[in-house]
């Protein structure tokens, strides 16, 4: 059986928090570029230009991008051929996050308690930590760092099945139209439907993975995401301050769900759609 | 847009009722950053009759929490947080004094309302822009409540850090005006 240690686990975490940080994904960058040339509002391609600016200087001199570095999402595939050495699986993805975050000089977030004593725990741990047990011997990190000013406008909606396909739009319209100039559009949008509600919200984060120039392998589905996207940009929110570029892409995941149901949850995320991933 | 717009602190009411909605403006001098927690305590000090650390005379609050400053540097990267989440403390804060206020997106009726009465101006920074905006601050010096790390109040000195004007002293929204010339869609 294949054995890694949990240091090394430590480091690989440590490292993508400080990349996911400071790099953004070149497809993000591209759409925020392919967005400032179709952009119709002034007001918004002075918006536009500052973004794609301070991606520069983000990406130059190790910086960054934003002052939230989030909240540390970590997805963890897991062979099931694969044994962990020299502490626990949990311990060694915070302890990298401890450790990237303070190295990196990265903003320390998290609260450990959400409701009565809202302390910060002082190294942005405990991370969001999603673990699947998969085929093979290796083990597959994607860190992601999810900043709130866009995670309070996501959303979910119970539709039920009679709803179809015009109820899942109107569903998604509301929570963007509700969101409006506030998450840092232009936005990334997220859509998780069917399963539970908590897959539901699982999968609208796992969609905000994908390249935002890659649709979904299913025609009905990537033709949706489309849709949705033109419909987004109709809204007028733009970058900020009003526009055309409300959103750079919407990825839509989707998954099995019950006879009755039809869930619809929405992670919005703002042009800083930042994550990394590796495979120990 | 209109031509760019310089502006030194103190920020005054008579500076501030100058300004309209869609100016585009340089700031140069000094801000002051609060943000959640900040706000709290200062508004729960002000209820229990206590003076505030800082004297909100002609200041401009910025909603920020910056991350540590790398060695060498004056700030982190330091772009505006959400204003709306301190909605429920600004009147409150507005009769401190402050005459602007920085950060990103809406603001409830009731602050609007507040801003016309004491001749307040609400601008925008360029939310996730925070490593290009950290060009702009040379100093950066805790105030108040160093216990909470990036919400701490802390004192920023400023060279052309750039703004919108979004909310003007008369209650102009440009969150509003700037959206509808683009909205096509139909609800």
């Amino acid at each position: 059986m294949r054995e890694i240690d949990a240091k090394q686990i430590t480091e690989a975490v440590a490292k993508l928090c400080k990349d996911a940080a400071y790099y953004l994904p070149d497809d993000v960058y591209e759409a925020l570029k392919r967005g400032r040339e179709t952009e119709k509002s002034p007001v918004g391609c002075v918006v536009l230009d500052q973004i794609i600016k301070n991606a520069e200087i983000a990406k130059a001199e190790d910086r960054p991008y934003c002052q939230d570095t989030g909240m540390t999402i970590v997805f963890l595939e897991v062979g099931q051929d694969l044994h962990i050495t020299g502490g626990l699986l949990e311990d060694a993805v915070n302890a990298g996050i401890a450790k990237g975050y303070t190295e990196g000089y990265l903003r320390k977030s998290v609260v450990s308690e959400p409701l009565f004593n809202r302390k910060n725990t002082g190294n942005n741990t405990p991370g969001v930590i999603y673990t699947k047990i998969v085929p093979g011997d290796k083990l597959n990190i994607t860190v992601s760092l999810k900043g709130f000013g866009s995670e309070n406008k996501s959303g979910i909606k119970m539709l039920v099945p009679a709803d179809g396909v015009e109820g899942v739009k109107k569903a998604v319209l509301e929570i963007i139209l509700h969101a409006s100039c506030n998450p840092c559009p232009p936005m990334v949008v997220g859509v998780g439907i069917g399963g539970t509600m908590d897959r539901a919200a699982l999968l609208s984060k796992k969609a905000l993975l994908r390249p935002t120039n890659v649709r979904n392998a299913k025609p009905e589905y990537a033709k949706l995401e489309e849709e949705l996207l033109d419909l987004i940009n109709q809204t007028g929110i733009g970058p900020q301050l009003g526009g055309t570029t409300s959103a750079l892409a919407v990825n839509i995941e989707w998954g099995p769900t019950h006879i009755a149901g039809l869930p619809v949850a929405v992670t919005i995320c703002c042009h800083a759609d930042r994550h990394k991933h590796c495979e120990l | 847009m209109a031509e760019t717009i310089r502006i030194e602190t103190p920020f005054t009411e008579e500076k501030s009722r100058k300004l309209h909605v869609g100016d585009s403006v340089l700031i140069t001098g000094t801000i002051i950053s609060a943000r959640d927690a900040a706000h709290k305590r200062m508004c729960e000090a002000l209820a229990r009759g206590e003076k505030l650390p800082v004297d909100w005379t002609d200041q401009m609050v910025y909603y920020l929490g910056p991350t540590p400053a790398k060695p060498g540097d004056p700030i982190g990267s330091c772009g505006p947080t959400t204003s709306g989440r301190m909605d429920a403390y600004t009147p409150t804060m507005l009769a401190q004094g402050i005459k602007g206020m920085i950060g990103k997106g809406s603001r409830a009726p009731e602050v609007i309302e507040a801003m016309k009465k004491y001749g307040v101006t609400y601008f925008a920074a360029v939310g996730g822009a925070a490593a290009l905006i950290a060009k702009s601050v040379k100093k950066y010096e805790v105030l108040a409540y160093p216990d909470l790390g990036p919400e701490a109040v802390a004192r920023l000195t400023v060279v052309d850090f750039p703004a919108i004007v979004v909310i003007d002293c008369e209650g102009n929204n440009f969150y509003e005006i700037g959206q509808k010339p683009y909205r096509t869609l139909k609800l």
